[in-house]
């Protein structure tokens, strides 16, 4: 891992802090009462709040999952060199891809 | 290789580290992070159940009442909070001046995420 993608990791995982608690706080909200379709939309839909927090969260999350990947891969397996930076870059933009998908899902449509 | 032979010669093991409570927290957080890495596009493809309506997704939710849905989702609860937790631990050691405790801090992450896991299915149960 070079400096680059170290900086990138750290930061996305500092940011993910607040987001992955408040997300487990969501977690145990919505299992605790059943939440039904109608229920989440009636809380995410239009919702700035919503749309901007999981965005910024789908974000982070496909950074530093896909540099995790990529190093976990690194230290784990044969992959060396340009296989490594394919690996990184089409899981992270298949992430980000389907991450917004599912936001649009629930904060837009 | 001297000093590796003259180490396994006086019966040091080479895999003594992996009893290590930090070894074992540096492989948990690689585990934890791997299975939330291939849980997130599920998650992703679930939640976009939304596009096809109200009907579609409620289908999906009906389905995650399943008991044993439930409890894989403890485990999934339980992965996310082992690897919050022991991210904090591991940005606090490497931004802040070194600190004692680092095996209990670790330890008390896994504590945590077992606790926050199984709260999590006593109440969705």
């Amino acid at each position: 891992m070079n400096v680059r993608l170290y900086i990138l990791q750290r930061g996305s995982a500092a940011l993910m802090v607040p987001l992955v608690l408040l997300h487990l706080g969501v977690i145990f909200y919505a299992s605790a009462r059943g939440l039904s379709a109608a229920d989440i939309f009636a809380r995410t839909r239009g919702s700035l709040f919503w749309g901007s927090f999981y965005a910024a969260f789908v974000v982070a999350a496909a950074t530093h999952a896909a540099i995790g990947v990529r190093s976990i891969a690194a230290e784990w397996t044969s992959l060396r060199g340009a296989a490594l930076e394919v690996l990184m870059w089409s899981f992270g933009l298949l992430l980000a891809a389907l991450g917004f998908i599912a936001v649009a899902a629930v904060v837009l449509a | 290789m001297n000093g590796l032979w003259d180490r396994q010669r006086r019966g040091f093991s080479r895999s003594g580290h992996r009893r290590d409570a930090l070894w074992l927290a540096a492989l948990l957080h690689r585990l934890s992070g791997l299975a939330l890495a291939a849980f997130l596009p599920l998650h992703f493809l679930a939640l976009a159940l939304a596009l096809k309506g109200e009907i579609a997704l409620d289908g999906f939710l009906r389905w995650t009442a399943n008991p044993l849905v439930k409890v894989a989702e403890m485990g999934l609860v339980f992965f996310l909070s082992v690897h919050v937790l022991g991210g904090i631990r591991i940005l606090l050691v490497e931004n802040l001046a070194w600190f004692q405790g680092q095996k209990q801090l670790a330890t008390g992450a896994l504590i945590g995420a077992l606790l926050l896991a199984l709260m999590f299915l006593v109440r969705a149960a």
